[in-house]
């Protein structure tokens, strides 16, 4: 007993010297033990921890790959199979960042459509969301650049035809793209550059935009699936009736949430890791060969809507133009929508038809791009293209005009 | 329970995935229907591969003692029958021919076959390996109806026999043994099963320890996911 309280008086000390120095009680309060989020978060609002988590999955695997990786087309390619086959572990920690880079995308898309759902980039979370936008459009960069490295056929001509898409920009292209390779043609110069954007500049460019996307959110607080304000009710002591503290309530909701995704992730990763040649692509099991074009190039999967896209227009420039657009727009959702309500579950049927024909037509999409553009796929490429922007363009009108159910004061 | 139901969906999907895209070809290509597990079958695929394709092809991403430690191979039987043209165990699968004289010799150098199986699927290199006919046009005397024009020579004929194109009326053709070889067309098959097997083997030697590993991990995780469901239900319990 008398060893204990000897020791809470010392930790009290130690606490108020950093106190005294850094605002460690202060913060942990404000963002962890009395930071308080709504009670009635469903599965939809798991996905912005789960981002965390991958964050953190790639950050370390990325660390100790990086100690193995030679970033040199005369070495990269068997560098990554040195990984796989003699370093320890090495097989586990490639297979995760690659199965990470593709669960990236997946819960990032999950989260964004969480916020589509409910609502949460309308005022006052405007910002919330730009910053997010800026965040998927940096791991896509992120995405892109790490996917050069192991210097595999669909690594070199993926890239290939990417950064040959900024070629159709008028006067400027040619110049912009051999910025970009430093060369004349992909070659060991842009892998060296994709190395250093991959493991230095893009991912701390990641790491203060989700910081600032945090800070962004805990000074608004979170929505929910209502879409009300939970701060307009709070009792005597000024917390809000219907959150509760993020710890314990949410960590502990989270942690089931992360040791569900990790499993999901584990039989990824253990059992297909390549997924079917969806997340490691087969033909990036053979050494980047200038000389010779794969049969079929197509982007991994989470590019592939945007790349229907861009083989959809039959012009060069058009489709060029079109990508980019498809990517930024919704970027511009908080002002493209104009109804009075944020949740999908007080919106009209106008929205909620819309939301689901947007859904229908990014997958139509991403399933597209993975296969050939000849024929009917062009058309249908066509169709749900237009589908898509559609959905943003012709948004001011449907929210305005759409009727809503009157919303609940209190979370439901 | 809702999770379960979302958790069921996407695993779902993750099932649908796996029904697998290779780009490499749109001719139907025959089932290798290898077992990876099958230990007897890749040591006669090893034994195979290092008789009749090591003169040519490298593997060069493969060590004779990481061959020797899966498939119950030991040192002086590595030596004496796997070998042929490597001084210690941890060498990799080199061959003796200098690329340059084999692209000389074939127009083209004969690719390394370390990751071929996952590359180009096991179901593509069986079907590859059992179609080629006799062309007297190529330079090899056979080409190939998986892929035409290939330079590499049909090295099994001993074994298969020399195949012949039959040009079918509706335009389909099809290859028929002209001149039979020393094996039957079942025990044929069953050699290139093991060849092929062999080749997935080399292509990630570490599948068969990843999905043992997989399945612990997978047991300590719903523990674990139990637990947090029990501590989160304990800690949510006074929440109305």
């Amino acid at each position: 007993m008398m060893k204990d309280k000897k020791q809470n008086e010392n930790s009290g000390k130690i606490l108020s010297w950093i106190d005294a120095r850094f605002p460690y009680s202060e913060t942990m309060r404000e963002h962890i033990t009395e930071y308080y989020a709504s009670k009635n978060f469903n599965i939809w609002y798991v996905f912005g921890v789960l981002a965390m988590v991958v964050l953190v999955i790639q950050l370390l695997t990325g660390i100790f790959l990086t100690m193995n990786y030679k970033p040199s087309s005369a070495e990269a390619f068997s560098s990554v199979e040195y990984i796989m086959r003699d370093v320890e572990w090495g097989w586990l920690i490639r297979y995760m960042h690659s199965t990470g880079a593709s669960f990236f995308f997946v819960v990032v898309y999950l989260h964004m459509f969480r916020a589509m759902l409910y609502g949460s980039y309308k005022k006052p979370r405007e910002l919330i969301w730009i910053i997010g936008m800026l965040i998927f459009i940096v791991l896509m960069a992120e995405a892109f650049a790490g996917y050069l490295l192991p210097w595999g056929q669909m690594s070199y001509w993926g890239a290939q035809v990417i950064i040959s898409i900024f070629g159709a920009i008028p006067f400027v292209g040619e110049a912009l793209v051999e910025i970009i390779r430093g060369d004349y043609s992909i070659s060991d110069i842009t892998l060296n550059r994709f190395f250093a954007l991959h493991v230095i500049a893009l991912p701390l460019a990641l790491i203060a935009l989700i910081f600032v996307h945090i800070v962004a959110l805990h000074e608004v607080g979170s929505n929910n699936p209502d879409g009300i304000e939970i701060k307009d009710h709070k009792n005597e002591d000024g917390i809000p009736v219907d959150g509760v503290a993020f710890h314990p309530y949410h960590t502990s909701k989270d942690l089931v949430a992360i040791i569900a995704f990790l499993m999901i992730f584990s039989v990824v990763v253990f059992f297909a890791p390549d997924m079917g040649g969806y997340f490691l692509e087969y033909a990036n099991f053979e050494k980047a060969n200038p000389s010779a074009t794969p049969e079929h190039i197509a982007p991994v999967w989470y590019f592939t809507p945007y790349y229907a896209i861009l083989r959809a227009v039959p012009d060069k420039l058009g489709g060029a133009i079109a990508m980019g657009l498809s990517v930024l727009l919704p970027l511009f959702l908080p002002w493209l929508d104009r109804s009075k309500v944020k949740s999908i579950r007080y919106r009209g049927w106008i929205y909620k038809t819309s939301l689901s024909l947007f859904v229908i037509s990014f997958i139509s999409l991403g399933v597209l791009g993975v296969l050939p553009a000849d024929g009917i796929y062009v058309s249908m490429a066509r169709f749900f293209g237009i589908l898509y922007f559609a959905f943003f363009l012709l948004m001011p009108y449907y929210s305005a005009i759409d009727k809503t159910k009157p919303v609940p004061s209190r979370v439901t | 329970m809702k999770i379960n139901k979302y958790i069921l969906i996407i695993l779902a999907m993750i099932c649908s995935f796996n029904s697998g895209i290779y780009a490499a070809t749109q001719k139907t290509l025959e089932k290798a229907n290898n077992d990876s597990g099958d230990v007897s079958s890749l040591q006669r695929g090893a034994r195979n591969f290092m008789n009749y394709c090591s003169g040519c092809h490298s593997a060069e991403y493969i060590r004779y003692d990481v061959i020797g430690e899966d498939l119950g191979i030991t040192q002086s039987q590595l030596k004496k029958y796997l070998m042929f043209n490597a001084q210690q165990s941890f060498d990799t699968i080199n061959t003796s021919m200098e690329m340059e004289d084999a692209a000389g010799w074939f127009g083209q150098a004969p690719p390394d076959l370390s990751l071929m199986a996952r590359a180009k699927s096991t179901d593509y290199v069986y079907t590859f390996l059992k179609s080629f006919y006799i062309d007297s046009s190529s330079p090899t005397g056979v080409d190939n109806s998986i892929l035409a024009g290939t330079s590499m020579p049909n090295v099994l004929w001993e074994l298969q026999g020399h195949q012949e194109y039959i040009n079918d009326e509706s335009g389909s053709g099809r290859l028929e043994i002209a001149i039979p070889g020393k094996m039957s067309e079942e025990d044929f098959n069953s050699f290139l099963r093991d060849t092929v097997n062999f080749l997935e083997y080399i292509s990630e030697p570490i599948k068969n320890e990843r999905q043992a590993l997989g399945v612990k991990v997978l047991i300590f995780l719903a523990f674990f996911l139990v637990l947090a469901y029990l501590l989160k239900k304990e800690i949510w319990k006074e929440v109305k």
